[in-house]
């Protein structure tokens, strides 16, 4: 029985990951050969054989660059704020339970916040702006809690040091612990940054366009973003447009992947010089 | 003295990027009840609750929220059923029999599994998973709940696997120690006293898996179809609750009018859902953390 159950751990590790080989596999199979140079700097098109991804792929950089310059510092500020500054009581435990509450809420539902109050009362219309203000508070909470478990990590003495130099809170927090704990920060940005890539519902719900003419100009022009593009290849019937979807997802799984691999290399690095 | 001004500001700032958050809960649920509150002038709450169709976007239209309700546990359920024994059984193979620095280099690679764009898995469903499925079920439907369930169930194991390992890692060695000195085999020793010691942690970590499951989107919207069904049958297409506001958001709907107003009806539902789970999630985990700290 014991060895049975060895052997079904085994097969069940490995399940997933076979099932994600299996189909990464086949899709490179199919799609490989239709990613060329023509298939990134093209527009999108009626025809599946002209179709490109470069409106859309410009979308996903604009949305991710101005993401990450609202939710940086906002995540970093917060999780400074509960880690170092907040003194235990009501005010920190209403803040604990409000930020494990919004990291379960359903990507979609940030979707119809973004479409009200982006959207519609700060007419923003369907922007790149409005688009990278919904993902800014969607990643939030995995920017918080990242950076809040990085900081957690800085030894003790170092404060004590710190403070017996005579520094004050904040020269303790911006010279001492946020350089102690940057490469850990870093590794839940970039993560939180790669869940921001592949979102695709929050930005088809405020109105981010499937068919886009131009790359985005400014933060208030029109937008499309790689995983929407995917999506409405995916949603035609004709032939064409299924092998126009696979080469997209070779694209955007490659960004997924990079991102993640740097995280984890971050991290290692990070953690050995914490040690 | 400049000092001192300077740290009140810089804390004052710091409280006000956290309170932030507290805004964002303050605003979702502002703008669910305030265009649910309208929506529900126009249609009864009996209605929304009792009514077994929903065909707001066709001439005779019906607005009862249990065809969407029925699809969205049915897609849950299945991928629950497909992810708790196999990220289950991964938990207890990790910490209880492979080696130890096995733990550290395919923890990040199955969590891998969930840093896939849904989108993907969508795709995955659709072309890889249905046809061959049809394999062996001829009357499965192109669109059906059974192949976008199985597909959610992959990309939830890692939230299962991950968090329970954890959970059963947090249990105290002497515990193990003991059971293997009365003789107990690494199975009895996992199912009789590893799993019932870290239950809590294991039972968090599935209820956040079927909050996960119950809010997921791309999946459904791509592979379950989007036809509203109240119905338990998985080979045939449904539509859950999440799928039909990507459809609607899709289309060309006008804002202020009732079908707009739906999406909010239907996000209000999943949001209560989602919100108990997670209520009850982090009550069980403060708990478990007092437990051993």
């Amino acid at each position: 029985m014991d060895q049975v159950f060895k052997y079904w751990g085994i097969f069940c590790t490995l399940l997933g990951l076979v099932l994600l080989a299996i189909f990464i596999g086949s899709i490179l199979v199919d799609g490989v050969k239709r990613i060329d140079w023509e298939f990134i700097t093209n527009l999108p098109s009626r025809k599946a054989e002209n179709s490109g991804i470069y409106t859309a792929l410009m979308g996903s950089v604009w949305v991710l660059v101005l993401t990450t310059i609202f939710a940086l510092p906002i995540g970093i500020g917060a999780a400074i704020y509960l880690e170092e500054f907040s003194r235990k009581g009501k005010l920190s435990s209403i803040l604990e339970v409000n930020i494990s509450n919004l990291a379960g809420v359903p990507s979609v539902i940030y979707g119809l916040l973004g479409l009200e109050i982006f959207v519609r009362v700060m007419q923003m219309g369907s922007s790149v702006l409005a688009g990278s203000f919904t993902l800014a508070l969607l990643i939030l909470p995995i920017v918080i809690v990242s950076t809040r478990e990085a900081i957690k990590a800085v030894p003790q003495s170092i404060r004590d040091a710190s403070y017996a130099m005579g520094a004050t809170k904040w020269q303790t927090v911006s010279m001492q612990l946020l350089p102690a704990s940057f490469g850990g920060i870093m590794t839940g940005v970039i993560l939180a940054l790669s869940r921001a890539v592949g979102e695709t519902a929050p930005l088809i719900v405020i109105g981010a366009l499937a068919y886009v003419p131009f790359a985005p100009s400014s933060p208030m022009d029109d937008f499309s973003v790689l995983p929407i593009q995917i999506f409405n290849w995916i949603s035609r019937p004709q032939e064409g447009f299924e092998l126009n979807a696979a080469a997209g997802i070779i694209i955007l799984l490659s960004i997924t992947f990079i991102m993640n691999g740097i995280a984890v290399y971050l991290r290692n690095k990070w953690q050995k010089k914490l040690k | 003295m400049m000092r001192r001004i300077k740290e009140f500001f810089i804390e004052k700032t710091l409280l006000a990027t956290a309170l932030l958050t507290v805004l964002v809960t303050i605003g979702i649920i502002a703008v669910l009840s305030v265009e649910a509150f309208n929506f529900f002038k126009e249609v009864s709450v009996w209605e929304f609750l009792t009514d077994t169709q929903w065909t707001p976007l066709f001439t005779d239209k019906h607005f009862g929220i249990l065809p969407l309700l029925s699809g969205t546990l049915l897609t849950s359920f299945i991928a629950i059923a497909f992810a708790v024994p196999v990220g289950l059984s991964i938990s207890i193979y990790i910490s209880e029999y492979a080696p130890r620095s096995f733990r550290k280099t395919i923890k990040p690679v199955l969590e891998l599994l969930a840093a896939v764009p849904t989108v993907v898995y969508g795709f995955f469903a659709l072309t890889v998973v249905t046809p061959f499925l049809q394999g062996f079920i001829p009357g499965l439907s192109g669109f059906n709940s059974l192949s976008a369930g199985l597909v959610m169930g992959i990309m939830i194991i890692p939230f299962i696997s991950s968090l329970s390992e954890d959970a059963l890692h947090a249990v105290p060695n002497s515990l193990r120690e003991a059971a293997y000195g009365m003789g107990s085999t690494r199975l009895q020793n996992a199912f009789k006293v590893m799993v019932p010691a870290a239950s809590s942690g294991i039972i968090v970590s599935i209820i956040l898996a079927i909050s996960r499951a119950i809010g997921e989107t791309m999946i459904v919207a791509i592979a379950a179809g989007q036809q509203p069904r109240l119905t338990l049958d998985p080979t045939v297409p449904v539509e859950t609750i999440t799928a039909y506001i990507v459809q609607v958001s899709l289309g060309d709907v006008q804002h202020g009018s009732l079908e707009y107003r739906t999406i909010f009806a239907a996000g209000i539902t999943l949001f209560i859902f989602t919100f108990i789970l997670n209520t009850i999630s982090y009550r069980i985990r403060k708990k478990f953390q007092e437990k051993y700290e």
